[in-house]
């Protein structure tokens, strides 16, 4: 039952094969039993059972409020969680209890989902490998899949297994490796710069994120509000638009949200022709950086299309090298404004000096925030200086201005939808992730992911096939603004084709008839 | 154009400006023109008072001051600017504060439709630009009544700007007429209060008080067009009976609705400007007057004494009446501006920009908002002049003080007498009164509606302008009294017999035969004595003119 998809869970919950307080209960299991992952800052077992109990009322009554009633889900921990402590996987936040609900935990649970916990992240979600948050690096569960170690143990010049886990990517690694290892059917990330695509390309899942406006950002402790959204984490796409269709919408509490009436909720047609569709493959994403695996599986995918008979194009996005330097200086300035709040005076952690209101100050937000969060501040403070701001501040908008008219012209040349890899290659072990910073790590792997947030447009992560190492690699599809609906379509048309494998994990625990009982075969269409 | 001047003597003592309303550096004559059309708004800019010191060196060492204001001016609103959390003046301490106020993570702002209304009525009623889109900026500084480490404000494009307002100041021999001038207005941009810090040096703690964190401010910027303290108190005092008029703050400076800061400087004329400095915290518009001018004559002296002015921040203290340094502030702040990405550009509309079919209630109008000014300060006197007949000066002093003007609508409603004799009671006997007092009009024991029966009574002849002074002294002292019951139980009725008068000013001349005698002497005033003697044997109950008649003609028949 835990290996199904939400879709799949949803039918067996309104059938009565299981009910909600059943699944509620196998999660939490496998919750305790993959603690050591670290996918959870905080396990809401309480909350998750009530949750369940009141979802099973619903059922008995035939009142089900939707197919999210009795769903086990999780969100990152930098989601507003009334009465559930909210840290941001920082000191700073340590203890901190909001009393609201973000707006999108607020949908889910008014949707009957159950709240199992919150995910594991990157310090205020800066970082790209999970690793840099004070709860310790999140721990891929592909590291421990059985399709992995069989490769590893056919490689001779593999060291220690267990001192060798991957990383999940991040910053949403703790939400990937959640529903990766089955403990819940969707997460929530969020996503700035690739942040929800990223670990679900390194955890073979799908990652979305919706187009800016879309969804409320209200209750999400931000990193960058300008190009921040809030993000889905599910095993297919189905389960994405199903997700997407319980949180899509205007919020009062988040003026940057559309009013404009988007098509709810978001069933997504099914496409049998591709032939009507074309295709962009961006010319500037091939990079000498990029895996020949991952080259190689996007150059396949981009067949796969063409040969079903959609137009692929070679498109240009001549800007998408400036993207990085741009963000950086964007990204810092927002978050060295967004966390000038945390001063300790009103919540969150204060040091004991005393001394003065200027020296509070100091030594809690020294205390407060790990290095990047501090090196990010200063980087921030430094570009928004009066002599600084037209030169770095100014300068990087009219750049992410030009970036976002690269994707505007390219749609306007006819293209519904680009196809780009997701992330460089495959995730990498944790030792080697480490021996670079989190700087040059958050530069390298945003590269494909950053300049749709800069863009504001849809972006869906799909898993397509395992790398030689047997471990997934993901391909991104983009598209129009607001046309997320269209993405999603295309996207599970090409879900569909691939049949990336379901990750076995029968090694890792005991209770390998429940991962297992939905095993599907492992058709790779797309391997070499 | 002859510059005032103002010289002043004494070595070390301190030029000041008795009153804001009376002394002052305006000895000029009155401009050119009637003065019921002054308001439409002659610029006075070039006209500015210069200083000399009291050891002129080789030629005149004049100095003139350049002043600034910014004006912070609460909103009146339900609301706070971008949260739903109630606006109240003297609540309990953080009873008023939402998750937005208190920068609870995550929390967003929603721009209040009522604080953009009063902002773009304001901006209409200040002759400014409406600027169609404006947009909302970050300012970051650490304070512990600043929550988020930023206030948000309108630093880049401000919702109005290029605008002017209209103030007179008191002139001539007397100080009794009234100059207009006129300072511009650089924007009026909409941001956030802070909340309150309240030291308790005793215990060495600071308080935090959010309930005014939030609440939606204008902040008025003044281009530095004033030279003195007065200047700047009657153009505040203006700008607040605007604010009050609209109803958009109701600019109370004691509740901290409206909040004054002035920049600084002097220069010699010709020359470039002086570094200026900041006064901050002037929560009077006397204080605001005496702070202006004891900095402009500190900084004069500074520099007289061959010292500098350093750009710095000033705050009055109203106790010792001086400026001193804040030093707060180490060196300069830079505020680190960005733009506030969590609102979109604020976008208005007018009749011909209106999209067709849109919500009412998404939009915004400038063209309706115009469409519901009301009456301002200025027509309001312009009406007073032309209705009533009164002085300029007089419609200014009646709008000047609080409630005076609806006090003085309200006699004129229910009375017969002529506005002119009513705008000469309410402003010299009723004021009076409250002057000496020190009570406001709101305290007043005499009601509109007394007044307007004892103007009657005078109106009709009933009683004597004597007896109505002592009719309103008596309305004074004792309350529940009307007038007519005053006049009866002290038989303060005039005496109307006119052959008891005729006969009185007869015995009267027989007892005083001297008197008579300068008056055919060809001495007329001696005429006064006679009226005098036979008024008060009337116990002031005679009409004087009418003894007047009576004894002229007995001493010429």
């Amino acid at each position: 039952m835990l290996g199904r998809t939400l879709q799949e869970v949803s039918a067996a919950l309104k059938q009565g094969q299981i009910t909600p307080t059943e699944l509620c209960q196998k999660c939490l299991s496998l919750i305790k039993k993959t603690k050591f992952l670290n996918a959870y800052i905080t396990v809401s077992e309480e909350v998750a059972l009530k949750q369940a109990e009141e979802s099973e009322k619903r059922y008995k009554n035939g009142q089900s409020l939707g197919d999210l009633d009795g769903i086990p889900i999780a969100v990152k921990d930098n989601f507003s969680t009334s009465g559930i402590e909210t840290t941001c996987a920082s000191n700073m936040l340590k203890g901190y209890i909001p009393p609201y609900n973000a707006t999108v935990v607020q949908k889910l649970l008014d949707q009957g989902a159950l709240l199992m916990g919150k995910t594991n992240l990157d310090e205020f979600a800066m970082g790209s490998g999970s690793t840099d948050g004070i709860f310790g690096p999140v721990k891929n569960p592909w590291s421990y899949s059985k399709q992995y170690r069989e490769k590893r143990k056919q490689n001779p010049h593999s060291k220690n297994e267990d001192s060798d886990w991957l990383i999940t990517g991040g910053s949403s690694g703790g939400s990937a490796a959640a529903v990766s290892a089955f403990t819940c059917y969707a997460a929530l990330g969020s996503d700035t710069g690739g942040s929800t695509r990223n670990p679900a390309a390194h955890c073979g899942l799908v990652g979305f994120k919706p187009s800016y406006g879309l969804v409320s950002r209200h209750g999400l402790i931000p990193l960058v509000n300008s190009m921040d959204v809030p993000g889905i984490l599910t095993r297919c796409v189905d389960d994405a638009a199903i997700v997407l269709g319980a949180l899509a919408g205007p919020d009062p509490k988040d003026s940057t949200t559309v009013h404009d009436p988007i098509n709810k909720p978001f069933m997504l047609p099914s496409l049998a022709d591709v032939s009507k569709l074309c295709i962009g493959i961006p010319k500037e994403y091939l990079i000498p950086e990029l895996s020949s695996e991952v080259r190689s599986l996007w150059s396949k995918a981009a067949d796969l299309f063409e040969s079903e008979g959609a137009k692929v194009l070679e498109v240009s996005l001549p800007h998408t090298s400036y993207s990085i330097v741009c963000y950086h200086v964007l990204c810092t300035s927002e978050v060295a404004s967004n966390m000038a709040r945390f001063d300790g005076l009103q919540y969150g952690h204060r040091c004991d000096i005393n001394v003065s209101t200027e020296a509070m100050y100091a030594a809690t937000r020294r205390e407060g925030f790990n290095d990047v969060v501090r090196g990010r501040i200063l980087s921030g403070n430094f570009f928004l200086l009066k002599e600084n701001y037209e030169n770095y501040f100014v300068k990087a908008q009219k750049v992410r201005r030009l970036i976002a008219n690269d994707f505007v012209n390219a749609f306007n040349s006819g293209v519904d939808v680009l196809l780009t890899p997701t992330t460089l290659s495959e995730a990498v072990p944790y030792l080697e992730f480490i021996k670079e910073d989190n700087r040059t790590r958050s530069a390298q792997d945003d590269i494909f992911t950053q300049a749709v947030n800069m863009a504001g447009l849809p972006a869906v992560s799909i898993p397509v096939a395992l790398s030689n190492q047997g471990l997934p690699i993901g391909l991104q599809f983009i598209g129009r603004a607001f046309c997320d609906q269209q993405l999603l379509t295309v996207a599970r048309w090409f879900e569909k084709q691939v049949q990336f494998p379901v990750i076995q994990l029968q090694e890792l625990m005991d209770d390998c008839s429940a991962v297992l009982e939905n095993e599907k075969s492992a058709s790779v269409s797309l391997k070499q | 154009m002859a510059a005032p001047m103002l010289r002043w003597v004494g070595r070390g003592r301190l030029w000041t400006f008795a009153r804001v309303d009376g002394g002052s550096c305006h000895r000029r004559e009155a401009p050119t023109g009637s003065t019921s059309n002054w308001i439409r708004g002659q610029s006075s800019v070039a006209q500015q008072p210069l200083y000399t010191t009291q050891k002129p060196r080789k030629g005149e060492h004049k100095w003139a001051a350049v002043v600034g204001l910014e004006i912070h001016a609460q909103i009146s609103s339900n609301s706070k600017l971008f949260s739903g959390s109630q606006v109240r003046f003297s609540a309990p301490p953080n009873s008023l504060v939402s998750f937005f106020d208190a920068s609870l993570p995550g929390t967003l702002p929603v721009l209040n439709r009522r604080c953009v209304e009063a902002a773009v009525m304001t901006g209409l009623a200040l002759n400014c630009h409406i600027n169609k889109k404006s947009l909302f900026d970050r300012k970051h500084y650490f304070y512990a009544d600043l929550p988020a480490g930023y206030q948000i404000t309108q630093q880049r494009l401000p919702i109005a700007v290029n605008g002017s307002l209209t103030y007179g100041v008191y002139a001539g021999k007397k100080q009794s007429q009234v100059i207009p001038k006129t300072v511009r207005i650089k924007q009026i941009q909409l941001e956030q209060d802070s909340g309150k810090s309240l030291h308790d040096d005793l215990r060495s703690q600071t308080l935090i008080d959010l309930n005014r964190a939030g609440v939606g401010l204008l902040e008025v910027v003044l281009e530095p067009d004033l030279s003195c303290g007065e200047e700047a108190a009657t153009a505040v005092r203006e700008l607040q009976l605007i604010l009050q008029a609209l109803g958009t703050s109701q600019a109370n400076m004691a509740e901290g609705q409206l909040r004054v800061d002035a920049n600084i400087s002097v220069h010699h004329p010709g020359e470039p400007l002086g570094v200026r400095t900041e006064v901050k915290n002037l929560n009077s518009i006397r204080f605001l007057a005496k702070a202006i001018d004891y900095e402009i004559q500190r900084q004069i002296n500074e520099l007289e004494n061959g010292g500098e002015i350093l750009n710095e921040t000033r705050s009055f203290h109203y106790q010792l009446g001086c400026t001193m340094s804040m030093r707060d502030k180490e060196g300069k702040q830079d505020y680190r501006f960005m733009p506030e990405p969590n609102l979109p550009p604020l976008v208005l509309y007018d009749a011909t920009s209106l999209p067709a079919g849109a919500d009412p209630q998404q939009v915004i109008n400038i063209d309706q908002i115009r469409e519901t000014l009301p009456e301002l300060p200025s027509v309001t006197r312009e009406r007073l002049v032309q209705q009533y007949g009164m002085l300029l000066e007089h419609s200014f002093t009646l709008l000047n003080e609080v409630g005076l003007l609806e006090f003085f609508q309200n006699v004129i409603k229910e009375t017969r007498a002529e506005p002119k004799k009513v705008t000469s009671w309410v402003l010299n006997t009723f004021l009076g009164y409250l002057k000496q007092q020190n009570l406001a009009v709101s305290e007043s024991p005499v009601t509109p509606s007394a007044l307007a029966e004892l103007l009657d009574l005078l109106d009709s002849r009933t009683i004597s302008s004597a007896a109505a002074k002592e009719v309103f002294e008596e309305l004074w002292k004792r309350e529940g009294k009307t007038p007519g019951q005053i006049v009866s139980e002290k038989q303060l009725e005039l005496m109307e017999d006119r052959g008891a008068l005729e006969q009185l000013c007869h015995s009267m001349m027989e007892a005083h035969p001297q008197v008579v005698m300068d008056l055919k002497k060809g001495n007329p005033r001696a005429i006064n004595k006679l009226i005098g003697l036979v008024r008060k044997a009337t116990q002031s109950r005679a009409d004087p003119a009418m003894i007047k008649e009576i004894l002229e003609k007995k001493l010429s028949s």
